[in-house]
């Protein structure tokens, strides 16, 4: 399988395979899927809870820069999306 | 025992022993016929209520076979709304239509249907019931609906030969996941033991099979090939540990650590009639007495693989060496190990190489008039 491409104006969406969830007995957002479990860190389940198919990898980015007051969170919002792809967590619409 | 446990965060309700079909591998106890009434839908809605109050996030819903209870979708719309994620398991007799529409509004997240075989013939002898076409009927209506579907057939002497022919069969009806579930010998299977465990080449060859299958797959199907763990060399981390992370409720009510653990000695299981999940899971003398290590003898206690695997299955040490503390007999630095490496030879030796299994002895199939009939 080739990998998917990520860029700044991607829409990433949570898979329908899966859901995402806050679990406060866990303290952490959860990715539920069928016989399974995955228990996200914080900045994964900061960005995937922004996933709606709608915001685009850059207003993602600066919603995350806004929201923990920082900057050049740009790369890494990227290499999570490609990694979440590449794992089916997320897809992209062409 | 050690710190404070951590949530019961998978929830198993088997919701009542009553099932169509009398599949001679089923794990549920060979004693279920003297088990008391059935919870009442009060009952369950009230232990969904407890459990997530207490973290517990995955539900299968399960028995016997769910759907023998009307008040089903009543269950599901309620974990549901509590924000359970819900998995149906299901032979899939009295999946009509109309109920598979119905559990999709209550919030069924997803479904898993059994099969016993890639082919009618053995399908239905193995569950002893006519339900291979009904099966594929009901494999479309889970596509249909649009739930992710996890076919689930349990591997044994008779079928493992069937896997590539299982695949191809699951392929065809679109399964998203697909469990090769060797045979684990508790209850009926257990009982059956002589005739269900398959040899080390048949062993072999499945998992050949299902490397080739993976390989080249067009379509994406996760394929999980449940080691049979009689051929390994280290148990199972079975449960992550008893009271680690599981939870069951048995139909009467009775609040296990494990699916099995019932037949477990000395210990008095609490019933949710009684006691909630809370006093259940952190207080009960039955949860509290597996957790950690002090429950263990030699050679796990001073092994340094007790943190990997727990020691085992208690069930498992149980049946084979007659003491729960033991070390699972599939460890090969149990004392007991032999009998199963004797039980493996035992079934190496029948129908070797592909000949067509000897059954020295019926199947025992699993039914209230066979419950009955062993435990009199």
């Amino acid at each position: 399988m080739s990998p998917v491409a990520v860029d700044a104006s991607s829409r990433p969406a949570i898979d329908r395979r899966f859901r995402l969830q806050w679990e406060s007995a866990q303290n952490a957002h959860v990715l539920l899927y069928p016989e399974g479990m995955i228990k996200l860190n914080g900045s994964a389940g900061e960005i995937m809870k922004r996933c709606d198919g709608r915001t685009t990898v850059a207003d993602i980015t600066a919603d995350l820069e806004k929201t923990f007051a920082t900057s050049g969170l740009g790369a890494d919002v990227v290499a999570f999306v490609a990694m979440a792809l590449e794992k089916h967590w997320l897809l992209v619409q062409e | 025992m050690s710190a404070t446990p951590g949530p019961p965060l998978w929830l198993l309700l088997e919701l009542t022993y009553r099932c169509p079909l009398h599949c001679a591998f089923c794990y549920n106890p060979t004693d279920f016929a003297r088990s008391g009434p059935e919870l009442g839908t009060e009952d369950w809605l009230r232990v969904l209520g407890e459990a997530r109050a207490l973290g517990a996030v995955q539900l299968g819903l399960s028995g016997g076979e769910p759907l023998a209870r009307d008040d089903l979708e009543i269950i599901v719309a309620e974990a549901h709304r509590l924000g359970f994620y819900i998995n149906l398991i299901t032979s899939g007799v009295g999946l009509n239509e109309a109920r598979i529409a119905a559990l999709k509004t209550a919030g069924l997240d997803h479904i898993q249907l059994s099969f016993q075989d890639s082919s009618q013939k053995m399908n239905d002898f193995l569950s002893s019931t006519r339900t291979f076409e009904l099966k594929s009927k009901v494999a479309a209506l889970i596509k249909k609906y649009d739930y992710p579907m996890v076919l689930n057939v349990v591997l044994h002497r008779l079928n493992i030969d069937h896997v590539e022919e299982i695949l191809q069969m699951a392929d065809g009806l679109g399964a998203e996941y697909v469990e090769l579930a060797n045979t684990q010998y508790y209850g009926w299977a257990w009982h059956n033991r002589g005739q269900l465990l398959p040899s080390r080449a048949q062993v072999e060859r499945a998992e050949a099979a299902t490397q080739r299958f993976r390989e080249r797959a067009g379509r994406p199907m996760q394929i999980f090939f449940v080691v049979p763990d009689y051929f390994e060399r280290r148990p199972k981390p079975c449960m992550n540990g008893l009271g680690s992370i599981f939870l069951s409720v048995t139909p009467d009510g009775t609040a296990l650590p494990c699916h099995a653990a019932r037949m477990l000695p000395g210990l008095e299981f609490p019933n949710v009639r009684d006691v909630d999940l809370r006093h259940v899971w952190y207080e009960s003398t039955a949860f509290n007495h597996y957790r950690g290590d002090e429950w263990m003898k030699e050679p796990c206690r001073s092994c340094p693989e007790k943190a990997r695997d727990f020691g085992g299955c208690r069930c498992q040490a149980y049946l084979m060496t007659g003491d729960a503390a033991n070390a699972d007999p599939v460890c090969d630095l149990s004392p007991h190990h032999h009998l199963v490496t004797e039980a493996v030879a035992l079934a190496d030796g029948v129908g070797a190489a592909g000949s067509v299994p000897v059954l020295e002895k019926p199947l025992v199939f699993r039914s209230p008039q066979n419950s009955g009939a062993l435990f009199p």
